[in-house]
């Protein structure tokens, strides 16, 4: 199992989680207020969301915001930096292709 | 009263605007995350519910006593989650002098509804930090394949482990760090490779140690590393890296190879590494954009790396405007710090006392540890060595090293447009000095190539240059701005409230 979250009784920062819950194209995703919509998704063990040409998967890259690699469309808004962007209770987020039948795909 | 506005709320820009402050200026801050801290001193955001988060942090009570002074001082304004998508040239109006204008956005990232403002200062203090440096490799575009930054990332910022099993590989004394923040985060680390052969570490760190003298801070930050690897009992194997990734749909497995002193592979050392995680950094790219936006001259070392030109006192070559930290060489926390605390003085018009002295051999000190750090951890020129012709160059457009060098010889632009590479979502900030030095390689002689030369006057062709620094929506760029006339106002603690 990979990628996830550190259990709190071994973290060393001493966390008190309070749970987040975001929706991923529909699917309820449930992760800890304060994490952006990337760490959401890679602590419910989700390693790509996004698909390129070839339909081949994509997540996350750099972790920082440079490389893009991570972009999702969140509450309708496309082309949002999943590691840039903080979850928030509620938020829609919907997965990115870039397979020429989905048409111009996120760009 | 100086109007300073600093770009950067990591250590060098924290630094920045608390010189700045002390010498009387009126600072604006600019920071594009929710808190300051940069990547160095990245931590949980306070919604987290973290209680201890200097814990897993070097330097956490001087940074956090800084970050409290600066962002509750009367005469700084921090604006947190703005992000700089220009700078404008002041040139184009002839009434005004000074450094560029500032162009920036204020909201959630890449949200819809952020706030656009136009910035004025009398200088500015660019601090924007670097990124890892990685070179492709087949596989690299893979889940489950990330920077050994992202890692460490995830790890500070939202307490996520990347993988299970992980191997870190690349260059540098900070892939130790990422191995161990890994190791505290649970995951198993089953290799650390570090590409440069031990003659060549040796050599880089070892000669003229005196001049490491005022960069001792890092020995221990180091051995306790290297302890907490030895303690895990992590292979730590030096002249091999990863040269290929494989895996049904995510990582399944790394290919690690044996290197010459080039980055050439050794025939017949490949061995294989099952893994469902692999962290890679070839060293630090600085963001170079805005300082390239700002009209900065650059420099380029030896190896064809690029930073920001400065003088002693971090002047760059456009007036009214300096650049700290990693912009001007990779050389950590401590030598950004020294940068931004001598820049902001200046900046703010600070007169020429003891301790700014003192801060100029800091700051030289910080040069020498980066010219160390360079020499002692290259990038060898045989790296495309691993590459084959359906290896991914350029990660948005797909673009294949094949297609890439079908299209060496043509002129950049045209090749540019004929690959798409650099032409995707990253706009080349990922791939560009890839490109820019897999074009380089047995390219015609300078002149004759189009490489990096002056086009009919315009600016030259380099990988840095982009008018819109950070992506704007069109809505947003087709808003009114606000004038920016707000007052100064105290921000209250975000970890304390």
């Amino acid at each position: 199992m990979t990628p996830r979250l550190i259990r709190p009784d071994d973290d060393v920062l001493d966390r008190d989680d309070r749970p987040v819950t975001i929706t991923v194209d529909g699917t309820p995703v449930t992760g800890v207020a304060g994490q952006s919509i990337a760490g959401v998704l890679l602590a419910a063990a989700r390693t790509a969301w996004r698909y390129g040409h070839a339909g081949a998967g994509r997540g996350v890259f750099c972790g920082i915001g440079v490389c893009f690699d991570c972009l999702v469309t969140v509450n309708g808004v496309p082309d949002v930096r999943a590691c840039r962007r903080r979850a928030r209770d509620g938020d829609a987020v919907t997965t990115q292709t870039r397979l020429p039948a989905d048409g111009d795909g996120d760009r | 009263m100086t109007r300073v506005v600093v770009i950067g709320a990591g250590p060098a820009g924290l630094s920045a605007a608390a010189t700045a402050l002390g010498a009387g200026a009126q600072v604006t801050l600019i920071e594009a995350a929710e808190q300051p801290g940069g990547q160095y001193h990245r931590a949980p955001v306070a919604e987290f519910g973290v209680a201890r988060r200097e814990a897993l942090q070097h330097g956490w009570r001087d940074f956090a006593a800084r970050r409290d002074h600066v962002l509750s001082h009367p005469r700084c304004r921090f604006l947190p989650e703005t992000t700089v998508w220009a700078l404008e040239d002041p040139g184009a109006t002839p009434a005004r002098g000074g450094p560029p204008l500032v162009h920036v956005l204020t909201g959630q990232a890449d949200g819809a509804d952020r706030r656009r403002r136009v910035i004025e200062s009398d200088a500015l203090v660019l601090a924007v930090g670097a990124h890892d440096t990685m070179l492709p490799f087949p596989g690299w575009e893979l889940p489950g394949v990330v920077t050994a930054g992202a890692a460490q990332a995830l790890v500070k910022g939202e307490r996520v482990a990347i993988g299970d099993r992980v191997v870190v590989a690349g260059t540098g004394p900070f892939l130790l760090p990422v191995a161990a923040a890994l190791l505290g985060a649970g995951s198993t680390v089953r290799q650390v490779l570090e590409a440069n052969r031990p003659g060549r570490i040796a050599a880089g760190w070892g000669a003229r140690p005196w001049q490491l003298a005022g960069q001792a801070g890092k020995l221990p930050e180091l051995a306790e590393y290297a302890a907490t690897l030895a303690r895990h009992r992590v292979p730590v194997l030096l002249g091999r890296t990863v040269v290929e990734a494989r895996g049904d749909g995510r990582v399944e497995e790394v290919v690690t190879a044996r290197l010459r002193a080039d980055w050439s592979v050794v025939p017949g050392s490949e061995r294989t590494v099952a893994v469902d995680a692999a962290c890679v950094g070839h060293g630090f790219t600085p963001q170079l954009e805005l300082p390239v936006a700002a009209g900065c001259a650059l420099r380029t070392e030896p190896d064809g790396r690029r930073f920001v030109a400065v003088d002693t006192d971090l002047r760059t070559s456009r007036p009214g405007v300096y650049a700290v930290g990693e912009l001007t060489g990779i050389a950590g926390a401590p030598a950004a710090r020294a940068e931004g605390a001598l820049a902001g003085w200046l900046a703010a018009g600070g007169p020429d006392r003891p301790a700014v002295r003192a801060l100029r051999r800091q700051v030289a000190a910080g040069r020498r540890f980066a010219t160390r750090l360079a020499a002692a951890h290259p990038i060898g020129p045989a790296w495309p060595d691993w590459l084959r012709d359906d290896t991914v160059v350029c990660r948005c457009e797909e673009v294949c090293y094949g297609a890439l060098r079908a299209a060496a010889g043509q002129d950049p632009r045209v090749s540019k447009l004929g690959t798409r590479a650099g032409m995707g979502p990253c706009q080349g900030r990922i791939c560009g000095p890839t490109v820019a030095a897999l074009r380089a390689l047995g390219a015609p002689p300078p002149g004759s190539d189009g490489l990096d030369r002056p086009d009919d006057g315009a600016r030259r062709a380099s990988p840095y240059h982009r008018p819109i620094a950070q992506p704007i929506r069109l809505g947003e760029l087709a808003a009114s701005t606000a004038p920016d006339v707000a007052p100064p106002q105290p921000v209250p603690d975000k970890e304390n409230p």
